[in-house]
């Protein structure tokens, strides 16, 4: 096992990440930016280097700084989280060249599912469903018309560089489609520094349902279950649920068994998602794209199969065999409701100044939380405060505990959505479990002035 | 005259309209980024921007005054 690891991000996944390299007895070192250095994480790390200023491209994303602070620790490897370097290859390559173990997988299997264009191919290749698309990227507001034709209406317009639905949008017809072009192409440039483009067939009503996997010491390619994640905002999730109530048993072992053959086409180690949609009226999935780091809603699958997947990283990357029997069985429903730092009417952003923190606890409750009362918010960094997942029974169960977690849950000082998560669990859409991802515009309808 | 102030803590990312320019109701003055998220500031009335409090990079908290129309 590891002796020590450098965990190169913040909030909740650094303190969910140093919780279990604590229990395991690795050393854990955490870097920080000056906006960072009151939270939780920053304390509970046996070490903390301060590693720049708030904004993340002179801190968390500074690659030459985080490798600087695990030189100076002497940490023997690097978990880098979600988002930030998680899904750089040439960061995973200088670790390796650096002689650190990198917690995830290859950096090969990072790039070949970097580009969405080229991932596409890829699974289309391997027998991975995709839906009808591009090929190879589109480049002109003119190739997109080309395009969009030869797919046929409704399209998704995306960055092939993309990720977090950042230039994301559906087109229904001809006439939207240049302005959908060139906003993507100005995101992607901006966000990503690639304004490659492509085009996708839009499947509507749809769900959005992701398989975990865990590609093994020995190359074996094994699939942890599904989890729905069908409620989203600005293309981004708010709750998640496993197992999904729209997925049922051939449907399900379809998807796994696709979920493993993607894995195995790129070689992959470590914990990864295949990310997928549903259509919920042809009963098929499609491949959407593929997440090569650990996903914010990891815990849903942990509450269901009872297996520590942070632990099954460091084994992995250990070159260790993983500490749970083959045959596991998932027993129970779990949920995910991402409590961010926002209003919970139009999702605007709501930084500032936490006054009163106190947190649900009971049967089936885990909070993994990146803040504590007195901590600041601020503006440079998602609005993830913290993440209410609750696991019961059965469905009904676990709806039931995350009703009383959520009322029970007091954040002051800002606004957060929790009245969202409160009229989510109340609907009759949410708790029928016959939803899609277009739930969240139904229970918030109105202009949405602003884009991501 | 009309005052255009911050809705919540931001980064100024963008400035779309210069000092002196005539802008209509609803026009974009500024793009604020919060949160990994792109917000709008939008002329609330025609006028010409007379008075730019802000630039590119600057950090505005809630209620800072963002520019004048008149």
């Amino acid at each position: 096992m590891l002796n020590s690891v450098l965990v190169a991000n913040r909030g909740e996944i650094a303190r969910r990440v140093i919780g279990t390299a604590r229990r395991l007895g690795i050393r854990t070192v955490a870097v920080y930016s000056e906006a960072d250095a009151a939270l939780p994480f920053v304390a509970e790390a046996d070490e903390a280097v301060l590693i720049g200023p708030a904004p993340p491209a002179r801190s968390y994303l500074d690659s030459a700084a985080v490798l600087a602070a695990a030189r100076q620790t002497g940490a023997g490897a690097v978990h880098p989280g979600y988002g930030f370097l998680a899904e750089n290859p040439r960061f995973a390559r200088q670790v390796l060249a650096e002689g650190l173990t990198w917690v995830g997988p290859p950096p090969e299997a990072i790039e070949a599912m970097g580009d969405k264009i080229s991932a596409r191919n890829l699974m289309a290749a391997a027998g991975v469903p995709v839906a009808a698309g591009s090929a190879e990227p589109v480049s002109s507001p003119d190739a997109a018309a080309a395009e969009a034709a030869r797919i046929g209406y409704p399209v998704m317009v995306k960055a092939a560089a993309g990720g977090g639905g950042i230039g994301m949008s559906a087109v229904s017809d001809p006439a939207g489609l240049r302005a959908a072009f060139e906003t993507a192409r100005t995101r992607a440039e901006r966000f990503f520094g690639d304004p490659a483009i492509l085009l996708e067939r839009c499947i509507s009503p749809a769900r959005h349902v992701e398989v975990q996997i865990l590609g093994l010491s020995d190359g074996e390619v094994v699939a942890l279950g599904e989890r729905d994640c069908s409620v989203q905002r600005r293309h981004q999730k708010v709750a998640e649920e496993t197992p999904s109530p729209g997925v049922g048993p051939v449907l399900r072992e379809r998807m796994l068994a696709a979920a493993v053959r993607a894995g195995t086409a790129v070689g992959y180690r470590g914990a990864g998602t295949v990310e997928c949609l549903v259509d919920t009226v042809a009963d098929d999935f499609v491949f959407l794209e593929m997440n090569t780091r650990l996903q914010v809603e990891h815990p849903v699958t942990e509450l269901v199969t009872g297996i520590d997947l942070v632990e099954q990283q460091f084994r992995i990357a250990s070159g260790e065999p993983v500490s749970f029997p083959a045959a596991v069985r998932p027993h129970g429903h779990a949920l995910e409701l991402r409590v961010y730092a926002e209003d919970p009417v139009r999702f605007m952003p709501s930084p500032g100044t936490i006054t009163g923190w106190r947190e649900p606890a009971g049967p089936g409750i885990r909070v993994d939380a990146g803040y504590a009362a007195g901590n600041q918010v601020t503006p440079f960094y998602d609005p993830l405060l913290a993440k209410l997942c609750v696991h019961g029974r059965d469905r009904g169960e676990a709806l039931a505990r995350a009703r009383a977690a959520v009322a029970a849950f007091e954040i002051t000082g800002l606004r957060t959505n929790l009245p969202f998560h409160a009229d989510l669990l109340a609907s009759e859409e949410f708790t029928s479990g016959d939803y899609d991802t277009a739930i969240v515009a139904r229970l918030r309808p109105g202009p949405r002035p602003a884009h991501n | 005259m009309a005052e255009v102030r911050a809705e919540m803590v931001a980064n100024v990312w963008k400035i779309v309209v210069a000092e002196g320019v005539d802008v209509a109701d609803g026009d974009t003055l500024v793009i604020l980024e919060s949160m990994k998220m792109e917000i709008p500031v939008l002329a609330e009335g025609a006028g010409t921007l007379t008075r730019l409090h802000v630039a590119e990079g600057d950090v505005v908290q809630e209620g800072d005054l963002i520019a004048i129309i008149e």
